[in-house]
């Protein structure tokens, strides 16, 4: 049976639980420690953009199998004011808080599959995946 | 309350993170260390990161600015033992953490800051040097 957990996202002290689960999953699923590191880099970043914000949210981690094929699915949810200009958001440097700037493009980038969704005044749902490669 | 311990040891501070830092966890450690180095009068910081499974974008973040902060305090900052996954992934997500010395391990980086504390005292008395005869001109 693979996984398939949610966990709420309210605290700083939340995002060390949501790496430590990621981790958890991608140890499960049998990533390589690269893979690993980078599922879990990227979970921290989107699980940092949910909470700062999104004003907090909820993280689903999903296993996946296709034939093969392991992975991993990450979606953050959070009903926030949404992102007005993905585009921009998604830009290396381009930040509205204090941070670095580099959550969502880095996060893309540690990413098999990257999908971002947001309607401002509703929220914003950011899904990753990584595969065995 | 939750605190990552930091050891003195002559002019060296060393800190080991053995822990998965929170935000705030490491927003304290970089406060205790400013603090630090200006109580113990410290000219060089050893951070061992080899326990660190991950660094994301907020820790890389806060290791560059510790190294600005001791900078400007006048110490040297040296992060020792990153793991090889975690190198790959922290340039992948954009981070090379400019500014922050590396070394491969404590050993390496104590190497690096004592050459470092040595060469900074060996200009200074060149420095001292080269204005001796200015004065001595100047008296002559």
């Amino acid at each position: 049976m693979p996984r398939d957990d949610t966990l709420s996202l309210r605290s700083s002290e939340d995002i060390v639980l949501i790496r430590q689960a990621v981790r958890a999953a991608a140890v499960d699923l049998r990533l390589s420690l690269v893979d690993q590191t980078k599922i879990v880099t990227a979970a921290s970043e989107l699980a940092r953009n949910t909470l700062e914000y999104g004003g907090g949210g909820t993280v689903r981690i999903q296993g996946l199998q296709d034939g093969g094929r392991r992975g991993l699915r990450l979606t953050f949810e959070d009903k926030g004011p949404g992102i007005p200009d993905i585009e921009r958001a998604l830009k290396d440097g381009y930040t509205t808080g204090n941070g670095l700037g580099l959550g969502l493009g880095g996060a893309r980038r540690l990413s098999s599959e990257f999908a971002i969704e947001s309607r401002p005044g509703e929220g914003t749902k950011v899904t990753i995946a990584r595969w065995t490669s | 309350m939750d605190r990552i311990p930091i050891l003195k040891m002559g002019e060296y501070l060393l800190v080991t993170v053995q822990v998965d830092m929170h935000d705030r966890l490491a927003m304290t450690l970089q406060e205790d260390l400013a603090d630090r180095i200006v109580k113990v009068r410290a000219r060089a910081v050893l951070i061992d990161i080899s326990a660190l499974e991950v660094v994301d974008s907020f820790i890389g973040r806060m290791l560059g600015s510790i190294a600005a902060i001791a900078r400007v305090l006048d110490a040297e900052t040296v992060v020792v033992g990153m793991r090889p996954a975690v190198a790959i992934t922290l340039v992948e997500l954009g981070l090379a953490l400019p500014g922050v010395r590396t070394a491969l391990n404590v050993e390496k980086g104590m190497e690096i800051l004592r050459r470092s504390l040595e060469t900074s005292r060996g200009n200074g008395a060149a420095t001292e040097a080269v204005a001796q005869p200015t004065d001595a001109d100047a008296q002559g």
